[in-house]
């Protein structure tokens, strides 16, 4: 079978609800932008599951490596002065 | 990589494993991890495509039009089963093609079940009853695999699942409250899907040659006997609820064990229907084969299209 002939895999992305993000439910395959979304709205949202729906060619999709986990993401591990409880305060102060 | 390389991340793999860990696509994993995975999602995929066909079969023939939508939906969510688990298999690195040729040359295997006819409209009673009951009962350990892509599908097919099986009992109801003859097609088709359902859940625990590997991957958390167990536990008081007998003769509480005892399964009709030779095995592969190369122009036309669009956005960009 020839490429040509085969559809392209698209990755989908829906908000279920306006205030939330578009979240990655899953991938299909089709012939163009247009038809993506269509099969995208049957395939992924037959219960009302979202209202609005991205799709993007799977291929357009640049992805981090996790061989290279170490490098990538073990910098952030020792960095504890980002978060808040680094910081010591006297107990009378109740929030901040 | 060295041998001891290797089997130094099979150790690590299967530390993550038991931690209950995910594993996702790209992380590294061991060939018969891939290789086992393709196989049962696949399995899992095609057993949903080829179960629209004993359906579909009863859709012109509803005999309502609540029944019919409800029917549609059902065969519309197999459809949608059947593709979110083709993707999964996909993140595995095998495509779409080589997975239909392989369901299409019977290299792979679909669940047995679908290999026995829908002769009247009470199989569509007990196939949702029984059939979708059965493989909620194999499916929802499923939700907590370890292969991120496969147990989240099975979330989701297992949230839109529990509609197929109540749809299925309600038309039993409706049938047992019927006319005499009414009542005689449920318990007909109860006959008959009974024990190809129990068998449906794979053979027994001593002739299931992947249970152990899977057990250890949280492919399977159960063994078919202890799911097998479970669904006899659970549809039994069903069908006595609604005055249906359940077609073994043998079949009786053992008030030591708190389940069900009951009588032997013909094997050889199983192995008989997983080797080819059940009720419809070529009916169905032909109906399959046969949509998917008689679908095959509109696949090409669609693509042409897609193509020339794209083609005459670029000559108006310059």
């Amino acid at each position: 079978m020839s490429d040509k002939k085969n559809w392209p895999l698209w990755e989908v992305f829906v908000r279920s609800k306006n205030g939330l993000e578009h979240r990655h439910c899953g991938s299909l395959h089709a012939a163009d932008e247009d038809m993506a979304l269509e099969n995208a709205r049957d395939v992924y949202t037959r219960r009302s599951e979202g209202v609005s729906i991205w799709v993007v060619e799977s291929k357009n999709i640049t992805a981090s490596n996790p061989e290279n986990n170490g490098e990538m993401f073990e910098p952030a591990h020792d960095k504890v002065y980002r978060h808040p409880t680094f910081y010591d305060l006297p107990d009378e102060v109740k929030h901040m | 990589m060295s041998e001891e390389q290797i089997k130094n991340l099979e150790t690590q793999f299967e530390a993550r494993i038991a931690r209950d860990e995910k594993i996702e696509p790209k992380d590294w994993m061991p060939e018969k991890y891939r290789k086992t995975h393709i196989r049962q999602m696949s399995q899992h995929a095609h057993s949903e495509i080829v179960g629209m066909l004993p359906e579909g079969n009863w859709i012109t023939r509803a005999p309502s039009l609540r029944r019919k939508v409800a029917l549609l939906a059902k065969v519309q969510d197999e459809a949608g089963h059947g593709l979110y688990l083709y993707s999964a298999c996909e993140t595995l690195g095998v495509s779409r093609e080589e997975l239909y040729e392989q369901l299409h040359s019977g290299k792979a295997k679909y669940s047995s079940i679908f290999n026995y006819p829908t002769v009247t409209w009470a199989d569509m009673g007990a196939v949702g009853w029984l059939v979708d009951g059965a493989a909620i009962i194999n499916q929802v350990p499923l939700c907590n695999t370890s292969y991120g892509p496969y147990a989240r599908a099975m979330v989701r097919v297992c949230k839109e699942e529990s509609f197929h099986q109540r749809q299925g009992y309600e038309i039993m109801i409706k049938l047992t409250n019927g006319t005499p003859e009414q009542k005689e097609l449920a318990q007909d088709a109860l006959n008959r899907w009974w024990w190809p359902s129990l068998m449906m859940l794979g053979p027994t625990d001593a002739e299931s040659i992947h249970t152990e590997q899977s057990m250890k991957w949280k492919l399977k958390r159960k063994s078919n006997d202890d799911l097998r167990q479970q669904f006899i536990d659970q549809t039994v008081p069903q069908a006595e609820l609604i005055g249906l007998t359940i077609p073994d003769a043998d079949l009786k509480w053992n008030e030591e064990r708190q389940s069900y005892d009951f009588g032997e399964i013909n094997w050889d009709e199983f192995w008989q229907v997983v080797k080819g030779h059940g009720p419809m095995n070529k009916e169905r592969m032909k109906a399959r084969v046969g949509a998917w190369e008689e679908g095959e122009w509109v696949r090409d036309a669609a693509m042409a299209y897609a193509q020339k669009k794209q083609e005459r956005k670029q000559k108006q960009a310059i």
